[in-house]
């Protein structure tokens, strides 16, 4: 019930927000009078005013400001009910909401003087809307169906225009429409500018729909290119409509044709310039960072206006910029840049269709503009409708026989269907001359009711109509890393297969232009440090890893713990490469490690000073210590420096990489060590059974990818030192066959497991992922991080069985009196549950299989000498059992092995550079 | 206008491989007739065989060399040698074979048609899978049924072998992620003892579930001066 009512709530206030605004517009005309009144009756005689209402004053910006403020509101009312909006598509609500309000202002004003012209539509509303299509286009996909699209674009509109056009005009010479003044061009120029499929109607319904990626690329397409055609079969009839229909030669009717090849591969041409030229000025924004988003909206305008302005296509100029800037600007700028860029655009996009579809409404109140032909009407409706399906499955039928993917009966019905009319036909039409079109209100009523029929009627159909079909949907899909490797090899399998049977496919020629774009255009157009990390695989890669990172974070937050990005085991740190792929955070990791480095000395004295405290005391330090070091500094502490220029107090980044670093980091150990998770004893692993439903979450994103780099060099180390410290802790291996080689034995002799976990469970994490392949093997041996690291699963997993070492000191917020306003709760004994297991499975010789790569064991690293002579402390630590501090000090005295051979222990680059050889 | 791809007009003759040409390959049992290359296209394709082969009944690997436009393919080496795996070839389980018959490259040639609109549903499927087969040879390069993380990983550095700025080590790490992915889709949840040895063909069936190869693993074969804007 109060479920209920929080809707029925927020709806009112929302209804009483988009009254206020109305109300004012209302009140407008009466304010206006209003305001002339005091003006004439006390202006001479009154001296200084101390306040004064200046309407006129504000009153464009002013209206201009309410009406987006309508509309949005509007917006957001519709989005309340969702049942409505999933029925009934956003535009259709705008129009019918744009009909009462100009039913509202034409009841106060009795003038229609809220109208859409063609001024703002094309200057102001249409280009953010075409270059969002443009710089968020698909490219492979739009380039990939280029020809059918343009076939649809040219030949279909032309098709569209000219049987719609002479159509009306045969039935007219019937006499069915009475008696018009209108000859035949008149017809014509009619037929064209209705003939062209909107983009703006397109998108607003078909990003509802959500069709098959092919079916929509091509609609809107379409929709986008055919501009070009509409734009010169618009001037042509105009021109031959003031000529006069007998004056018009063959020679105009030849440069018709060769105008309409200069508007749209000018306007294409235009395009492109500005969209190098946008791509080369983003290349140096490095020191100007808060402005770069500006140019990219700033450039692509020009692109607009100038080809407007050389009456080319400026709708196929500004798409084309968007679509060939997209790579080189989204690699050139900031991450920050980039979202900017993102939610600047789709928001001023989103906001003018908005508006675009609330004055079309609001421009159809005005009884001025009506003039009713039943026939005509009804005829224009019925011949689009037609005429579009006759033209799709007959260029279908054609292309069908080129096109690899064939369009299907099933497409062809929603690609008729979907051939909305929209704010373009009617802003063309708006622009006509009453003096050279007489029927020019007969043109604007029928072009209003095409609008209106194809975006109500059949936006709102469209839809149980694409489900009624079946049509394929797109499907919304993570990217998978698999898939995109796939595809990168199935692209050159194709490029190849072509090249070898002597064909010029479209295969051959995108492999041509990645070349061409790979050693010249990126070269030119792209930062250095961008043509670097851009790659495809490699963003997919990063960003599935931040996902990861970003949800085991928000996790393990909601937990309400933090003792996951707990201190210890980042000492670990010296084991693991865990650069990225991108060369910024493999910067981040350097400069992470030097901190690490400074962090870990003083650990080290608290740990010192604290050795006579109890363990749990000592934790409660760390974390504490930990919080205050890095994780959680108040933000504020940030916010005091304000620039205009600059952004770059950016330690909150920092931290965010910092975090994101150290979780993956254990993930990845925590992989690893599952990875080594194997050679259970049936029993052991009955008893883990229990275990696995509540780790069944956490599990499935260890599966996931985590950057497991490097087991090789930096790994050796790792395996010996642990085999080396924890001589004595060597659990029996059960079910463990000898591994043949040394390195295998020293392995294999390496304590599998925690202290305190029972000889049986030698694993901690469910699952295994060992691979059987030697080398592989041999890499993993070097995943093995620590016998004692723990992993980032530790505070979530429930303890196995009641060991007193086990139980590890809680986190009591008490102690944690840093700023830290993250709430840390209590929480006991973590699981023994996270050693690595031991290999059970001998490794099978396999003739075919490489030998273990030199990832071999480095076997000379010098045990005795190399670990630094004191630290009593840790041992004890060990000694104890699985202790926070024991681990760290381990750890510690691994990276001071580290630095020695560094040399330089100061030196963090040397140091970094050392760690990873 | 020629039929394209292989398109079912029973009317004009065609030659089949099925016909034309003994049939031991791919258009066994498994492959009804309906799958052949139109006449055209084999006429087509074998003046192409003839070129590359310099008039010799057979090719070897050699005479890949000279398609120059192969050069800048990163992962070259792993494509001729598909064209010579026996397990592509339909001649065993396992090998590589020294030179290949025209036969046996429109064998291999054939993995990329189109699926064509009349094949019914199971067709389609198996249309699919062979493909997918052929992708998986080429991954297995020791031909056990599996490809295990070494091979994966060779395979992802060949792939961005062809950007100078990827490191090996991020080559390395990648093929590792998806190697964990691929277990994660094929395998879910694991029992604790039990090992991922590396991806079967299965798993890659599994792996490749949902995924659209319609455009992804087809080549028309037309005439060679056709430019195919339309895709």
């Amino acid at each position: 019930m109060s479920g209920r009512g929080a809707p029925g709530c927020s709806r009112g206030l929302q209804l009483a927000l988009l009254l206020v605004p109305l109300l004012v517009l209302g009140v407008l005309p009466r304010a206006r009078a209003f305001e002339e009144q005091p003006g004439s009756a006390h202006g001479e005689s009154q001296g200084f005013q101390v306040v004064t209402f200046k309407w006129h004053h504000v009153q464009e910006p002013y209206i201009i400001a309410l009406w987006i403020l309508v509309a949005s509101l509007a917006k957001i009312g519709f989005h309340l009910s969702h049942k409505v909006t999933s029925v009934v598509p956003e535009s259709a609500l705008l129009i019918v909401l744009g009909l009462v309000l100009g039913g509202i202002v034409w009841a106060a004003d009795h003038i229609a003087s809220f109208t859409l012209t063609p001024t703002a539509f094309f200057f102001y509303l249409l280009p953010p809307i075409v270059l969002d299509a443009g710089y968020f286009m698909p490219n492979r996909l739009f380039f990939g169906n280029l020809g059918t699209i343009l076939l649809y674009a040219v030949i279909g509109t032309v098709w569209n225009a000219a049987t719609t056009g002479l159509s009306l005009y045969g039935v007219f010479c019937s006499g069915l429409m009475g008696d018009l003044n209108i000859g035949l061009l008149d017809f014509l120029l009619f037929g064209s500018l209705i003939a062209a499929v909107d983009p703006v109607a397109v998108l607003a319904v078909f990003e509802e729909v959500h069709v098959n990626e092919v079916l929509f690329i091509i609609v809107f397409g379409e929709s986008l290119l055919n501009d070009a055609v509409t734009v010169v079969l618009y001037n042509v009839f105009e021109s031959f409509v003031t000529l006069g229909g007998d004056k018009v030669t063959g020679v105009d009717c030849v440069k018709g044709i060769v105008s309409f090849f200069v508007v749209s591969l000018g306007g294409t041409l235009v395009g492109v310039i500005f969209a190098f030229l946008l791509s080369l000025v983003t290349r140096f924004t490095k020191h100007v960072r808060i402005i770069e988003p500006g140019f990219v909206f700033i450039i692509s305008y020009l692109s607009y206006l100038t080809s407007e302005m050389l009456s080319l296509s400026a709708i196929l100029a500004i798409t084309f910029c968007g679509i060939c800037c997209q790579k080189y600007v989204k690699a050139n700028i900031s991450e920050q840049s980039a979202t900017t860029v993102r939610y600047t655009m789709k928001m001023l996009a989103s906001g003018a269709e908005t508006i675009i579809f609330m004055f079309l409404g609001i421009s159809a109140v005005n009884p001025l503009i009506w003039k009713w032909n039943t026939a005509f009407v009804l005829l224009t409706l019925v011949f689009i409708s037609v005429y579009r399906a006759i033209g799709v499955v007959l260029q279908t039928w054609v292309l069908n026989r080129y096109r690899m993917v064939q369009l299907e009966i099933i497409d062809q019905v929603v690609m008729s269907y979907g051939g909305l009319r929209g704010a373009v036909a009617f802003a063309l039409v708006v622009l006509l001359d009453e003096k050279k079109v007489k029927e020019r209100n007969l043109f604007v009523s029928t072009t209003i009711i095409v609008v209106f029929f194809t975006v109500i009627f059949q936006g709102l159909t469209i839809k149980p109509l694409v489900q009624w079909l079946k049509v394929k949907r797109s499907e919304h899909r993570e990217p998978k890393l698999n898939e995109k490797l796939h595809g990168r090899a199935f692209d050159h399998i194709l490029s190849a297969i072509e090249d070898i049977s002597g064909q010029i496919g479209h295969n051959y020629l995108r492999d041509k232009w990645s070349n061409f774009d790979r050693k010249f255009l990126s070269k030119i157009l792209m930062r250095k440090s961008a043509q670097k990390s851009r790659d495809r695989i490699l963003n997919v890669f990063h960003e599935l890893n931040l996902k990861d990172a970003i949800s085991y974070v928000a996790e393990g937050e909601r937990r309400g713990s933090l003792a996951f990005i707990r201190s210890p085991s980042t000492d670990n740190m010296v084991n693991v490469d865990f650069s990225t792929p991108r060369p910024s955070t493999v910067e981040a990791s350097v400069s992470y490690l030097l901190r690490e480095n400074v962090s870990a000395v003083c650990l080290d004295m608290q740990s010192l000073e604290q050795r006579r405290r109890s363990i749990r005391d000592t934790e409660d330090m760390v974390t504490h210590h930990t919080l205050q070091q890095y994780l959680y500094k108040p933000r504020q502490e940030y916010k005091h420096l304000y620039s205009r220029h600059e952004l770059t107090p950016n330690e909150d980044e920092k931290q965010d990489k910092e975090i994101f670093h150290r979780t993956m980091r254990k993930r990845l150990e925590s992989f690893k060590s599952a990875k080594l998770g194997i050679g259970q004893n049936k029993k052991a692993a009955k008893l883990y059974k229990r275990e696995r439903a509540q780790k069944r979450i956490w599990n499935f994103q260890t599966q996931r990818r985590l950057p497991t780099t490097v087991p090789k060099r930096v790994g050796g180390s790792s395996s010996w030192q642990t085999s080396l410290k924890t001589p004595r802790r060597r659990t029996p291996l059960q079910g463990l066959t000898t591994p043949s080689s040394p390195r295998m034995r020293t392995w294999a002799s390496s304590p599998g497991c925690h202290p305190g976990c029972p000889p049986g469970r030698q694993w901690c994490l469910p699952r295994g992922l060992v691979c059987r392949s030697p080398a592989l093997r041999a890499t993993s041996t070097a995943w093995r991080p620590s016998a004692s690291a723990p992993s980032p699963w530790t505070p979530f997993c429930r303890p196995m069985a009641p060991r007193s070492s086990r139980t590890r000191p809680s986190l009591s917020p008490r102690t944690c009196d840093t700023g830290s306003d993250v709430p840390l709760t209590g929480r006991a004994s973590p699981p023994a549950a996270e050693k690595p297991a031991l290999p059970a499975r001998s490794p099978r010789p396999r003739a075919r299989s490489p030998a273990p790569p030199a990832a071999a064991p480095p076997p000379e690293a010098p045990p005795a000498e190399a670990r630094p002579p004191r630290r009593p402390t840790a041992r004890r630590g060990r000694g104890r059992g699985r202790s926070a501090a024991g681990g760290r000090a381990r750890m510690r005295g691994r990276r001071r092995r580290a630095g020695c051979t560094a040399g330089a222990r100061s030196s963090g680059p040397a140091r970094a550079a050392a760690l990873r050889c | 206008m020629h039929p394209v791809g292989f398109s079912a007009e029973p009317a004009p003759p065609k030659i089949g491989l099925s016909t034309s040409l003994p049939t031991q390959g791919i258009f066994r049992a498994a492959h009804p007739p309906p799958l052949a290359f139109s006449s055209d296209q084999i006429e087509q394709l074998h003046r192409r065989f003839k070129q590359l082969s310099g008039d010799q009944p057979t090719i070897r690997k050699e005479n890949f060399n000279n398609v120059p436009d192969l050069e800048l393919n990163p992962i070259r080496s792993k494509i001729v040698r598909a064209f010579f795996d026996n397990r592509n070839l339909r001649k065993g389980s396992s090998g590589l074979a020294d030179e290949i018959n025209f036969e046996d490259f429109l064998t291999i040639m054939s993995y990329f048609r189109p699926i064509d609109t009349t094949m019914d549903e199971e067709q389609v499927q198996l249309c699919r899978k062979e493909k997918l087969r052929f992708l998986f040879h080429m991954y297995d390069s020791d031909s056990d049924g599996r490809i295990t993380l070494e091979e994966y990983r060779n395979v992802v550095e060949e792939l961005l072998s062809g950007n100078p700025h990827i490191e090996k080590e991020s080559a390395r790490s990648i093929a590792d992620g998806a190697m964990m992915e691929a277990a994660s889709v094929c395998v879910g949840q694991m029992e604790p003892d039990q090992v991922y040895e590396g991806i079967t063909f299965d798993d890659f069936l599994k792996i490749w579930q949902g995924i659209d190869i319609e455009t992804k693993m087809h080549v028309r074969f037309l005439n060679m001066e056709t430019i195919a804007l339309c895709h």
